[in-house]
């Protein structure tokens, strides 16, 4: 359980974080969902006691993270790439922690065997891909076997093979009853991993939902038509204001009208229509919400 | 809203009693130093620096020059060992920084003032150990060294003495002598003492500067800016100015630590010794005392 009451952030000038307030409940995989720069990381550090809130508070099971007395028996952080010595093994990292936290010595290799870096545990951190740096990471978060998971872009640098393990590993520690929370600026990946959703735009909370009522709650939704006559079709929606995109298995995707819109048009033309289906994409959900607030647009 | 489905038991996590104090700390903090190579590679060019300048100063000696403090001669080579000492001091706290390790240490240890008091514990341990036995190394070599470059010269007197019919003074040999030291003599022993702890406090000033600046290259700088460089700059003020200043100087405060007798010429009115220990430690003191609040009020 991670509870955030009013957390706000300043970088002098710049409002990193600004009254955000959110619960991520256990047994299920919440995911944190924002643009790059919306504020995630920064969170991220403020639940794990890195950054001080310029106001606003964030406890994890209860606590302010500075008063748990076994942290990372508690709570576990993956929280940047990477962020280990380069010139200390696997192992070496892992047994620091370990020890910090009295946790036994034989936890650092089954760890280690758990994300399959047994292999090269000795060998010295400089010395891995950024996808090695990453499932170390996910081992030391795991390592004091935590009721809290917290995963920043964990499948940063991740091959599609790490990525499928990742999100099964994400729903396997939820099923175990654990509080999983995993950022992302990747809608599609939120979609195949999470469950609920806490979604921030330059630092301000957009929505805090399931991901199927996030999903619907978009308006800006795309109509599947299937007609004999694309083309007249595509010409009388473009007249009518709509926009029309031909998908390769002959459909099409209209956007800027209703499914009756469309309906009605096609009606007034006395043209066939094979199928109709309003779909709201969950690409568009996410762009629409967090449309008045990305941080850093790019040039298209 | 969604249905809750059949919510999993809450994950339950066991605790060992207490919590993470300075004890696990240090078991942390003891393993981190030695799983990296530079910090067997910074004490080895300590080494290097302090028993093989002992070697250039005295194995350079005219068998019949009259040396002023032997003991000084011999311990010579502190003044480059400090540099060097001073950068794995820094590197102790700025690695943690630079690698981004510094997360994963706070994660594990919430409490800051914890992990500070915990590194200047282990590092000024092995600080004190490391550097009494190489200023207790670098006095003995050298001052093997010395004697049998006078029992060469003093054989050579005893010579030339029998070759023009004089007898050679039985106290001849222990005037030569002279040209070494011993353990046995006044200052002595507290010099080579004085030397070993001036060499451990400068690291430990070293990893205060360190938390302060967080920088390597920067922590580093303001190191030899205060070791080496401000002497130089003192030295070239008016003399009324620099007289006064002189004597704060870390490493004018050194070199009356490590000389047997007298106040070497150039600093106007030194401290005595011990004085000028407790001067530098409160140096040490101070620095850290000032990381030490900023370690606790920045973000990590």
């Amino acid at each position: 359980m991670i509870e955030a009451r009013g957390l706000s952030k300043r970088f002098g000038h710049v409002v990193a974080v600004d009254d955000l307030s959110f619960d991520v409940r256990p047994g299920t995989v919440t995911g944190f969902l924002g643009p790059n720069g919306s504020g995630k990381s920064t969170t991220m550090r403020m639940i794990m006691g890195l950054d001080w809130p310029a106001s606003g508070t964030v406890s994890v099971v209860g606590r302010r993270y500075h008063d748990l007395p076994w942290p990372l028996r508690e709570v576990g952080g993956l929280l940047e790439a990477k962020s280990i010595h380069p010139g200390r093994s696997a192992r070496a990292h892992l047994l620091t922690l370990a020890r910090s936290n009295a946790i036994p010595r034989g936890r650092v290799d089954e760890v280690l065997e758990l994300v399959g870096l047994t292999s090269v545990a000795g060998k010295r951190v400089g010395k891995f891909s950024l996808g090695m740096g990453q499932r170390l990471g996910i081992a030391a978060a795991m390592l004091g076997d935590p009721g809290v998971l917290l995963f920043d872009e964990p499948v940063n640098g991740l091959d599609p093979e790490g990525i499928r393990w990742v999100r099964t590993l994400c729903k396997k520690l939820a099923a175990d009853g654990r509080t999983v929370f995993v950022s992302s600026h990747l809608m599609a990946e939120m979609a195949l991993t999470a469950d609920h959703l806490v979604v921030i735009g330059k630092g301000k909370l957009i929505a805090e939902t399931s991901v199927a009522d996030f999903v619907a709650r978009s308006s800006r939704k795309s109509v599947k038509v299937r007609t004999p006559a694309p083309h007249e079709l595509s010409n009388a929606v473009t007249n009518a204001g709509g926009t029309v995109i031909s998908d390769p298995d002959g459909s099409l995707t209209v956007t800027g009208l209703s499914a009756s819109e469309v309906g009605d048009l096609a009606a007034s033309m006395g043209m066939a229509l094979h199928e109709l289906t309003p779909v709201a994409s969950l690409e568009d959900a996410f762009m629409e919400l967090t449309d008045e607030a990305v941080e850093f647009r790019g040039g298209s | 809203m969604t249905a809750v489905l059949e919510a999993p038991a809450p994950f339950a996590i066991e605790l060992p009693p207490g919590r993470v104090g300075l004890r696990r700390a240090l078991a942390a903090e003891w393993t981190k130093l030695w799983s990296v190579r530079s910090t067997m590679w910074t004490l080895v060019a300590t080494g290097l620096a302090v028993v093989g300048l002992c070697a250039l100063s005295t194995g350079t000696v005219n068998p019949s020059e009259i040396i002023d403090d032997p003991t000084r001669r011999s311990l010579i080579g502190v003044f480059l060992g400090q540099l060097i000492f001073g950068v794995l001091g820094v590197l102790v706290m700025s690695a943690e920084y630079g690698t981004g390790t510094i997360r994963a240490t706070l994660s594990a240890v919430p409490r800051r003032p914890v992990v500070l008091i915990a590194k200047v514990l282990v590092f000024g341990t092995v600080a004190v150990v490391v550097s009494e036995i190489l200023t207790f190394g670098a006095f003995g070599m050298g001052q093997a060294i010395l004697s049998a470059k006078h029992a060469v010269g003093s054989a050579t007197a005893a010579q030339h003495a029998q070759k023009f019919g004089f007898t050679v003074p039985h106290n001849l040999k222990a005037l030569l002598s002279a040209g070494s030291a011993s353990l046995g003599q006044p200052g002595v022993l507290r010099a080579v003492v004085g030397a070993g702890l001036y060499l451990a406090v400068l690291g430990l000033l070293a990893l205060g500067l360190a938390t302060i600046i967080r920088h390597t290259a920067g922590a580093i700088s303001a190191f030899v800016g205060a070791v080496l460089v401000l002497p130089l700059i003192v030295q070239a003020l008016p003399e009324s100015i620099s007289d006064a200043i002189a004597r704060y100087l870390p490493a004018n405060i050194g070199l009356v630590m490590f000389s047997t007798h007298g106040t070497p010429d150039r600093i106007a009115s030194a401290f005595s010794p011990w004085a000028g220990f407790g001067l530098l430690v409160l140096y040490a003191v101070v620095t850290l005392g000032i990381g030490c609040w900023v370690l606790v009020r920045r973000d990590a």
